[in-house]
């Protein structure tokens, strides 16, 4: 294979002015800042990761050529382009969340992990090929655990990424041995190469075995019954805004990777063809997978005092609806699956950005950490509630058109009488569930008064309250004009 | 120019508005937010004025919105809309003028009315079924908030219960639209072309699609046996949520029977048709003795509401001309005069005397009190028992009389809901208003005297108690738009002519 190195290079600007970025947070902070106060350090490196994210932003959203020479390695499709351009928003919202919540004490090495994890978002993004596949979910995972252990004071956090540690090494086991059997099945391995010798040859069981490996890493890497174990306890224990990175960006690259590795003809960006689409297996275990998260997410949610853990279960429900938006990528393109994807990733992110905020002043675990916040902090209970509204599917914002669009497209697929259409109508009577443990939430956001001994009002930086009105904004004007989304991918 | 479009958008500016400003000052988020109701109020009055009905939507606006799934910014208007367009304007300013005397967080409660008034506005203008969803799921969350946050009582249980009861109906809504619209073969939300869609679905499937979008609906109607959210909620909500909840709020649910479930689905509509006549007959007689049995006032009130609702819904499912537009016009009658009798009780009553108990009530001499109150709720009692002279009396009877053509039973059934509702109100009246009327001068002056009713009070009485005589004096105002809108090709798929 003859490499163009330019292309290479322009193909991977945005990942690679992440790194960059990630390196000189790491410079200037041992040469100019060793003996700064924590929160200057902070600052010097967030202004250094707001550049390099903007850069890469800038980066990928003028990359439209797909190089030639490297289809068989990397998609530059409108999906992936925008795919980048949304995990590189969400990670620029957990920058501004980081502002918000508690300092952290090593920044530089904080921040700088936080910018390896989303070059691996942004990787994923773009993959077209196995190992580069696997190459991003590892940049992305190991980053991120060690994010999650990073404040190694606290013992829910070591509890929390030990397990978050042991079940993605696993998960990650798996995906690597269902890409090798891949290999052994079709010599190649790159996505093409793949689909095209599995067009040709019957279906074999061990390409089964590896479809249901693959299954397993992709359940664990968005949290779907029954590999969410992880879940609660990853989003209790990790400092606030790394559970707001592994909830959407982390998500939103985990799902367009595989979405891809799954369903081949969304590389040439054809939809599939009906027959080609009902003689697929792994569809009923993912229909499974769906069902599962759904019922389990919903159920085990109402039961939460914890306001982390009742996120952390909402994700898993939620997880069911994108499931249902993977399944239907195939026949009706990945446009929903993306937007509910993005849209979920901004309010879940913006929820965690809210608890970090509180934090500030004192823990916030419990949901009635939350009480009286509307008179403690007015700003932070607006955005509270346009996050969880959005996140329980109300319109007309962002999170209602993300579950319309995937369970409009789930109904096209055969009405009721597909798993789609069944998928589709559980889904939409189970958000009457939902919308109980996240009133829940808002009720002691706004009506349970102010705990006698808790602090009075709620001080929010200033970049925080800019990152978390402008995520608000979009949750709104992304509902309001869905069309400006959907139309791009 | 036509200003009806931007009623949704003036509420929601007023929304915003009151919530900035109305934190610190409450005497501007009053002022806000009665400028604002009378605004939209207003609007809908000028659009009243040189609306001339016609047997089809007028278009207002329509604009596309969602182009990939076909769904249209389409505000249209029809003699029933406008009916209870102008219902929503008179009910939101009056349920401002009662909640005049709301202290706690002025500007946030304002914020959430607003918002409410906003959404109802929006559905009743609406003609795209996903922009009628969106608007009508606008409305059900600040209802939430007003119940929980400035309610009394079981606040917070009342508001759970209606807002799941609410949203669980709008997700069947949404389930049946959803899995009609995935049948059609162009993408589009848009009336017609989901009633051509709904042609070609088989006659099994159409059945539960029609119940999954009528009873989706009914249940935010207060149909028996889904109606038990009803009284708790609006008996928990504070006075001027309590007007709009029942007075209007539950009519969305009936305008979307009558918009979108009946059009939809004629044939499936046929099969349930006594299904739903049984329940709307049951509702109303089940839920007038259960008010008669109350010993709290707002909840014979509440009870009531249910009772009268049931009513639109008997007219609903006999499904002829004179029996729907009686349907209609008994929305327009219960939505004042309900509001109405929320407001003598929770305002005028319980804001003064802190009890609503009957026991209690029975040993306050109100009628001497606050004979101002007790007039009015006089008033307002006669006009529920459906005494000529108010709207509710040529409501009913062209329910009863409607429904008589299609089954006769349940015409007969309900007249026994009548007279059940003058038992059950006019007990209210005694045991409330006149409870010691042997009272010695000697016991009387030992009764502290109450505050005296205020001005915006006077003024929220006389506009709801007008609207109440006006059209029950000249109820061809409102018939003159229903009937010729009734006559539009969708409406006459399900209703017969019924010889009006």
């Amino acid at each position: 294979m003859n490499l163009n190195h330019v292309e290479l290079a322009r193909a991977l600007s945005p990942e690679a002015a992440l790194t960059l970025g990630a390196l000189l947070v790491l410079g200037i902070d041992l040469i100019f800042f060793k003996r700064a106060q924590p929160s200057v350090r902070l600052r010097s490196a967030s202004l250094t990761a707001a550049a390099a994210i903007v850069t890469a932003f800038v980066f990928s959203f003028c990359n439209h050529a797909s190089p030639t020479a490297l289809e068989s390695v990397l998609a530059l499709d409108k999906l992936a382009v925008a795919t980048r351009c949304g995990a590189l928003g969400l990670s620029f919202l957990v920058l501004g969340i980081t502002s918000l919540a508690p300092t952290p004490r090593h920044s530089a090495e904080y921040i700088a992990l936080l910018l390896f994890a989303t070059a691996g978002i942004t990787l994923m993004a773009v993959a077209q090929h196995l190992l580069v596949a696997f190459l991003a979910l590892e940049l992305t995972s190991l980053s991120l655990y060690a994010l999650v252990a990073f404040d190694t004071h606290r013992r829910e956090a070591t509890e929390a990424a030990l397990k978050y540690f042991l079940f993605g090494g696993v998960s990650a086991a798996f995906l690597l041995f269902s890409f090798s059997l891949l290999y052994g099945l079709t010599g190649a391995v790159d996505l093409r190469g793949v689909a095209h010798a599995l067009a040709h040859q019957n279906g074999s069981p061990l390409l089964a075995l590896a479809l249901v490996m693959m299954l397993v890493a992709f359940g664990y890497k968005t949290a779907a019954a029954p590999f969410h174990l992880w879940a609660p306890d990853a989003y209790q224990g990790a400092p606030t805004p790394i559970a707001a990175l592994i909830a959407s960006g982390s998500k939103l690259g985990g799902l367009i990777m595989f979405s891809r590795l799954l369903w081949p003809s969304l590389l040439t960006g054809t939809a599939a063809n009906d027959s080609a689409h009902s003689g697929l297996a792994w569809l009923s275990t993912l229909a499974l997978l769906s069902a599962a998260s759904l019922v389990l997410g919903n159920i085990a949610a109402l039961a939460q005092s914890n306001i982390r853990r009742l996120l952390a279960y909402s994700a898993i429900a939620h997880a069911g609806s994108l499931l249902l938006g993977v399944m239907i990528a195939g026949p009706a393109g990945a446009g929903p699956l993306y937007y509910y994807a993005l849209t979920y990733g901004i309010a879940t992110a913006g929820a965690f950005g809210v608890i970090a905020a509180v934090e500030r002043n004192a823990s916030c675990q419990q949901i009635s950490d939350l009480a009286g916040l509307s008179r403690r902090s007015p700003l932070l209970a607006g955005c509270l509630l346009v996050f969880i509204l959005s996140l329980a599917g109300i319109p007309p914002l962002a999170g209602f058109f993300g579950k319309f669009f995937v369970f409009s497209a789930a109904l096209k697929v055969g009405g009721l009488a597909a798993w789609e259409g069944q998928l589709a109508l559980a889904a939409i009577l189970l958000s009457v569930v939902s919308l109980y443990y996240y009133l829940l939430v808002l009720k002691q956001a706004w009506i349970t008064p102010v705990a006698d001994n808790a602090a009075g009002q709620i001080r929010v930086s200033p970049v925080g309250a800019i990152a978390l009105v402008l995520a608000a904004s979009a949750i709104v004007l992304l509902g309001v004009f869905p069309n400006y989304l959907l139309g791009g991918v | 120019m036509n200003l009806l479009p931007f009623t949704p958008y003036l509420a929601f500016a007023g929304a915003g508005l009151t919530l900035l400003v109305g934190s610190r000052r409450a005497t501007w988020a009053r002022w806000i937010a009665l400028a604002t109701a009378l605004a939209t109020a207003l609007f809908g009055l000028f659009a009243a004025r040189v609306f001339v009905a016609s047997a089809e939507l007028q278009s207002l606006v329509d604009v596309s919105w969602i182009p990939l799934l076909g769904v249209r910014y389409h505000l249209a208007v029809d003699g029933i809309s406008m009916t209870l367009v102008v219902l929503t304007g008179i009910a939101a300013t009056a349920g401002v003028l009662f909640s005049w005397n709301i202290e706690k967080r002025p500007g946030a409660f304002f914020a959430f009315y607003l918002a409410l008034i906003g959404g109802v506005y929006g559905v009743f203008l609406s003609a795209d079924a996903l922009l009628f969803f969106v608007f009508y799921e606008i409305a059900i969350v600040p209802k939430y908030f007003l119940i929980a946050i400035w309610g009394s009582g079981e606040r917070e249980y009342g508001a759970m219960k209606l807002a799941l009861y609410s949203f669980a109906g709008s997700a069947l809504v949404l389930a049946g639209l959803l899995w009609l619209a995935s049948t059609a073969p162009v993408q589009s939300f848009s009336f017609d072309d989901l009633a051509a869609a709904a042609t070609q679905v088989g006659c099994g499937e159409a059945r539960i699609m029609f119940a999954l979008v009528f009873f989706g609906f009914a249940i935010l109607a207060g149909l028996f046996p889904f109606h038990t959210w009803a009284p708790t909620g609006h008996v928990a909500a504070p006075t001027g949520a309590s007007m709009l909840l029942a007075g209007v709020v539950m009519k969305l649910g009936a305008y979307g029977c009558l918009r979108i479930a009946l059009p939809l689905f004629p044939a499936a509509f046929s099969f349930w048709q006594p299904m739903i006549a049984a329940l709307a007959v049951t509702g109303i007689i089940y839920a007038g003795l259960i008010a008669l049995v109350q010993d709290d006032l707002k909840f014979v009130i509440g009870y009531s509401s249910v009772s009268h609702m049931g009513f639109v819904l008997l007219g609903l499912a006999a499904a002829n001309l004179r029996s729907v537009s009686g349907a209609v016009l008994q929305m327009f009658s219960h939505g004042v005069i309900a509001g109405l009798l929320f407001a003598v009780v929770g305002r005028m009553v319980y804001d003064r005397t802190h009890t609503r108990k009957l026991e209690e009530l029975r040993t306050w001499p109100l009628h001497r009190l606050m004979p101002f109150a007790a007039v009015v709720f006089v008033l307002a009692a006669l006009a529920s028992m459906g005494m000529p002279g108010f709207s509710g009396f040529p409501a009913e009877l062209s329910i009863l009389l409607g429904a008589w053509r299609t089954s006769p039973w349940a015409s007969v059934a309900a007249i026994l809901g009548v007279v059940i509702a003058a038992a059950f109100t006019l007990r209210a009246v005694q045991v409330a208003f006149f409870g010691r009327t042997t009272a010695t001068p000697g016991e009387l002056v030992s009764v502290q005297p109450l505050p005296p009713i205020s001005l915006p009070e006077r003024l929220g009485a006389g506009l709801l108690l007008g609207a109440a005589v006006l059209i029950g004096l000249k109820p061809d105002l409102l018939l003159n738009w229903i009937i010729p809108s009734l006559h539009s090709p969708q409406f006459l798929q399900v209703i017969t002519g019924g010889g009006s």
